[in-house]
């Protein structure tokens, strides 16, 4: 497989090798403006996320619907099978009472949240499984599961050209400031 | 000792002057009393990756190969005995009209109890922000996963037709039949699968950043290939952690309490029966603290030889050990606390069986089985109170085996002997396991190993981002707030490890 490189330039990005210079880069470049920009970690930085103005997440709300959904449905199925479908009388007890169907109704509350929290946060929110990324052959973007914090500003934000972006990465004390260009796969 | 200890602060300062900038951020000039680090040898952060992704990097040793095969032949073994078992029927083992749960309960309850330890490294102890689970919780939550497969093993053959294991889960069929939900048997089957499934997806949430850096460094095709597609394209995206974080916190807060509801949930397999011996209400809280001390003893047995076969002296370190020694120490206790707690229930309760069932299991047929499980789970933990044997890794090697043989022993004992004399002296018994039953359980043992294995060797055996995210410096400093405690400002002070600390490594 070889690669070559074509024209277009995708993006403009930069490195940095600590935690509060990155996350002051951040404050600065969304007070620039840009809003399609990212920075790729090798672990969370706490904070991060608020200084690049990303709005709070909305999983917990899949989450509550999740367990919601799993509460009503161990709800549904111990009543409507014991209680109606089929009734059996063991040992003189209710057909259905909600003591003994709390161990259920907790079991499948937890297991819906779970499912629902797992495939929304991955599949729906962070859209993945994406095996390719247009980055994917830069080696400062590659580093970023290593030790580099890499900034990307995305050539689709409006504001950007490839001077002023490399100039506002200058400013915020990147370094490796550079421009990236689409690569092409080819057998 | 002293020699060794000079020479670990002169490697570890030139570390420090070719590392990066990240640990230079405890500039504090206040040189307080220092915490011990969870990290020695004041790594980098890349040098994290090389470490832990080295180990799935390195060319399998035929020590690693032997290993295996010795495991995969034990297993193998048991695997025989469960096909002849499933062949031939349940008869082949030694359970008898009196006693209807032998060995396959007391191995289900067993292999289930062993996984909750990862369970509350990887969620309880995330809640309570103990940042020093960073280094052992990846391969506790994976024991949790392997001894719940083991766990299912027994569970689903001791049905007797495991071919029709499917009737344990309420499905629409042609004889409008539905299952028992007053029985607290099917409630184990939503809690143990339920349990499963969560541990499962909770270890995969937390594998796919580190995959990504595997992925990301890997040679050869295969290993591309392999850590691609179960890395799912994971880039380390701010966009990205932002919401994986949130996920993994809601991760912990459900498993905290289903950790709690499962071992609850198979104590009702007993306490909601009527039979003397096992209608306690003290069976939860008594079961999910046996199961949690169960639990770190296995995490220790296995962690221990991991830590020496694949050098993680810097990353597994004595704090480690000793932390989990505690824990030991505390979770003995209250089991220890359950077993008096149970006797004098039995006799200030005035009733004459429960008085019976417990005299009995102290001093009957099954005597020589009670006194093991105490010896090994009350007594064996108290040498825990000293500290320099909390920090012995011998020593805490031989006593994690004991525990695990004390708990097992537990089990057996709260069967057996509830169930061998019962209300009837007519039908009083005795039980003894065949080799078949033996077999099966020593081969659950290799399938563990075989597990633990290939997890190991193919994958972040430590948690790489999580052990990043800890180290000194890898947070921006306003947010030192939420930072204190588990890290000092020890890169200034000099005390960045404990003399017996290096003498282990050495």
């Amino acid at each position: 497989m070889t690669t070559v490189e074509k024209g277009n330039v995708i993006a403009v990005m930069g490195d940095y090798k600590n935690a509060d210079k990155v996350t002051a880069a951040a404050k600065g470049i969304h007070a620039a403006g840009y809003t399609k920009f990212d920075i790729y970690t090798p672990y969370p930085v706490h904070g991060l996320e608020k200084a690049m103005g990303m709005p709070k997440t909305s999983l917990p709300k899949f989450a509550l619907a999740g367990g919601l959904f799993g509460l009503a449905s161990a709800f549904a199925l111990q009543y409507w099978t014991g209680g109606i479908e089929y009734k059996l009388n063991i040992g003189g007890k209710p057909l259905f009472a909600p003591q003994f169907g709390v161990p259920v109704f907790f079991e499948l509350m937890v297991l819906c949240t779970g499912l629902t929290v797992f495939f929304t946060m991955f599949g729906y929110l962070n859209r993945l499984p994406n095996w390719h990324s247009k980055y994917q052959y830069d080696a400062g973007f590659q580093a970023a599961t290593d030790d580099n914090f890499c900034v990307v500003l995305e050539a689709d934000d409006p504001r950007f050209t490839i001077e002023t972006a490399q100039a506002l990465l200058t400013k915020l004390g990147a370094d490796n400031v550079r421009v990236v260009h689409e690569t092409i796969e080819q057998d | 000792m002293a020699m060794e200890a000079k020479e670990q602060v002169a490697t570890a300062t030139a570390g420090y002057s070719n590392g990066t900038t990240l640990n230079g951020y405890h500039d504090s000039p206040s040189a307080k009393p220092v915490r011990e680090p969870l990290v020695l040898g004041n790594k980098t952060i890349h040098q994290i990756t090389e470490d832990i992704c080295g180990v799935a990097e390195q060319k399998a040793t035929p020590k690693f190969w032997a290993a295996l095969l010795a495991s995969i032949l034990v297993a193998g073994a048991g695997i025989g005995a469960l096909t002849y078992t499933i062949a031939v029927g349940i008869g082949v083992w030694g359970l008898n009209n009196t006693i209807g749960w032998g060995w396959d309960i007391t191995n289900f309850v067993f292999w289930v109890g062993i996984g909750h330890a990862g369970t509350l490294i990887s969620a309880v102890l995330f809640l309570f922000r103990q940042k020093w689970r960073t280094a052992i919780n990846r391969s506790a939550e994976a024991m949790t996963i392997f001894a719940v497969i083991n766990a299912a093993v027994f569970v689903l053959t001791h049905t007797g037709r495991p071919w029709l294991d499917y009737w344990l889960l309420p499905y629409p069929n042609q004889m409008k039949m539905w299952v028992n939900f007053r029985s607290p048997l099917e409630w184990d089957v939503f809690a143990v699968s339920t349990y499963f499934t969560i541990s499962l997806l909770f270890w995969f949430t937390g594998l796919v950043p580190d995959l990504a850096s595997l992925r990301n460094r890997a040679k050869t095709k295969l290993a591309k290939a392999g850590y691609t597609v179960f890395s799912l394209g994971w880039t380390g995206s701010t966009r990205n952690w932002h919401h994986y974080e949130f996920a993994y916190m809601i991760f912990a807060g459900l498993s905290t309490p289903l950790v709690l509801s499962v071992h609850s949930i198979v104590s009702f397999d007993f306490a909601v029966s009527i039979l003397p011996g096992w209608h306690t209400t003290i069976f939860p809280p008594y079961f999910v603290a046996g199961a949690i001390f169960s639990g770190f003893a296995m995490v220790l047995t296995l962690m221990l030889v991991a830590r020496e076969i694949l050098d993680l002296h810097d990353y597994i370190t004595l704090k480690h050990i000793d932390n989990m020694n505690k824990i030991i120490l505390a979770t003995g206790m209250i089991v220890g606390y359950a077993y008096a707690m149970e006797m004098f229930i039995a006799y200030y309760s005035g009733n004459p069986y429960e008085r019976f069932v417990f005299f009995n299991r102290a001093f009957g047929d099954y005597a020589w089985s009670y006194w093991m499980m105490v010896t090994c789970n009350v007594i064996s933990p108290q040498f825990f109170w000293n500290a320099k044997l909390r920090r012995n890794v011998w020593f805490t090697f031989v006593l994690s085996i004991f525990v695990n043989i004390g708990m097992w022993f537990e089990r057996f004992t709260i069967i057996s002997t509830s169930l061998h004399h019962g209300y009837l002296p007519s039908s009083w018994h005795y039980y003894t396991p065949t080799w078949v039953e033996i077999t099966i359980f020593i081969g659950t043992f290799g399938l563990f190993m075989v597990f633990f294995l290939l997890f190991a060797k193919y994958l972040p055996i430590i948690a790489l981002g999580e052990v990043k995210s800890i180290m000194p410096g890898a947070q921006p400093s306003h947010h030192h707030h939420d930072d204190h405690g588990e890290h000092g400002d020890y890169y200034n002070t000099g005390h960045y490890a404990e003399s017996n600390d290096v003498q282990a490594k050495h």
